[in-house]
């Protein structure tokens, strides 16, 4: 440890000079400006402690963190990510392989020509192994805005998702609205015949993204894979 | 369990039909086996080859997965209405380049082929691509499907010019 106080003393003593609590503040209040500035540049201009200042009654960041790796778990499900590929093909199965037909996302996500999403796809699941699972809504995100979740790690992934210009240009509240009660969501938990769920129940899921968001909504460290 | 049918007032090729049929059958099976419009045909069943491609509202669906009761208020154009003189610049053109081999893919082709034209006249051959990699032909007439697209793209340019 560096010594900050010149006078002698004693090995362990517990004296501190005054001008010793001056610096370790000033270190504390210097390192806790880069923690907010960085913060502020990774999640778009509006800076994330602002946007979830309304959101979260106590910041945990171990209670937050944790509850993403959950959420996580369901948003790189095949159930979700199939339709948040990294590239302009949708995926399909268990398995995650490039949908079948050569369909593309096209520009608003859609689909393109004679290979739009609606012409397989019924507003219902239709019985059977290999038929095409159905919701009304059935499409990707378009192209100006991928929302892509294949290949991100949870801290890229939790970023994202609090950044308007990523993830639809939606608000705290209305990224919980869409997870809680949009049927295209929902629908990842009533798969088609020979499809696996996502790993938790809806509920759990739901429960989970506002554990996340009460608690500060702290992305994982990048470490963390 | 009985069935329980429906009367229905569809619109079949630029005519009102009247048909009495259960609300979640196939449109390709009311097409074939009720009305007799034949030309659409039964590939797979499971929206994955292209065989029974029709036009609902124009856009190119699978008849085999639709149901019947999908289509009501809207319009179903079959390979036997997509002309009504048998002049679309697609049917001139896969005459002309002699398309089909044994023939079975090919109305779905054409019904595809028709959406692809509609949205992008001058398409390039990674439109073609993008248009048509979902009807398959096991024939193998993919050179000869491309070659007639931009045919019938220039001949519906010259058309247009002409009108």
């Amino acid at each position: 440890m560096i010594s900050l106080n010149h006078k002698k003393r004693l090995p362990g003593s517990p004296h501190r000079s005054k001008r010793y609590y001056y610096v370790i503040s000033s270190i504390v209040a210097f390192l806790a400006l880069i923690n907010m500035s960085a913060f502020k540049s990774e999640s778009g201009s509006a800076g994330l402690s602002e946007l979830l200042k309304p959101h979260f009654s106590k910041q945990d960041s171990m209670i937050s963190k944790r509850a993403f790796l959950q959420v996580y778990k369901v948003l790189m499900s095949p159930r979700c990510m199939n339709c948040h590929p990294s590239g302009d093909i949708p995926l399909q199965g268990d398995d995650s392989h490039f949908h079948l037909q050569g369909v593309k996302r096209g520009h608003d996500g859609t689909g393109l020509y004679a290979l739009k999403c609606g012409n397989c796809h019924q507003s219902h699941n239709l019985p059977g192994l290999h038929m095409p699972p159905g919701n009304p809504k059935w499409h990707l995100p378009p192209a100006n805005m991928k929302m892509v979740f294949q290949g991100r790690t949870p801290h890229q992934l939790a970023l994202q998702l609090l950044d308007k210009k990523r993830n639809g240009g939606r608000s705290i509240k209305a990224l919980v609205d869409h997870i809680t009660s949009d049927t295209l969501v929902l629908s990842g938990w009533t798969p088609a015949d020979g499809l696996s769920k996502p790993p938790l129940t809806h509920k759990a899921f739901v429960n989970a993204f506002n554990e996340w968001i009460k608690h500060g909504a702290i992305s994982p460290d990048p470490e963390n894979k | 369990m009985p069935t329980i049918e429906n009367t229905y007032s569809l619109y079949i090729n630029r005519k009102e039909t009247r048909v009495t049929v259960s609300p979640d059958m196939p449109i390709l099976w009311l097409l074939r086996d009720v009305i007799g419009l034949t030309g659409t045909k039964f590939g797979c069943g499971m929206a994955q080859c292209g065989a029974c491609t029709i036009h609902l509202d124009g856009e190119a669906v699978r008849s085999c997965v639709t149901s019947v009761s999908r289509a009501v208020g809207k319009e179903i154009i079959t390979i036997e209405g997509l002309s009504p003189e048998g002049d679309h610049p697609l049917q001139h053109a896969w005459a002309e380049v002699n398309v089909p081999q044994c023939g079975y893919c090919q109305a779905g082709q054409l019904m595809s082929a028709a959406v692809l034209l509609r949205e992008n006249p001058e398409p390039t051959d990674q439109d073609i691509d993008d248009a048509m990699s979902g009807n398959i032909c096991r024939c193998g007439t993919y050179l000869r499907i491309r070659k007639a697209i931009h045919l019938a793209a220039a001949i519906q340019k010259s058309r247009a010019k002409q009108s």
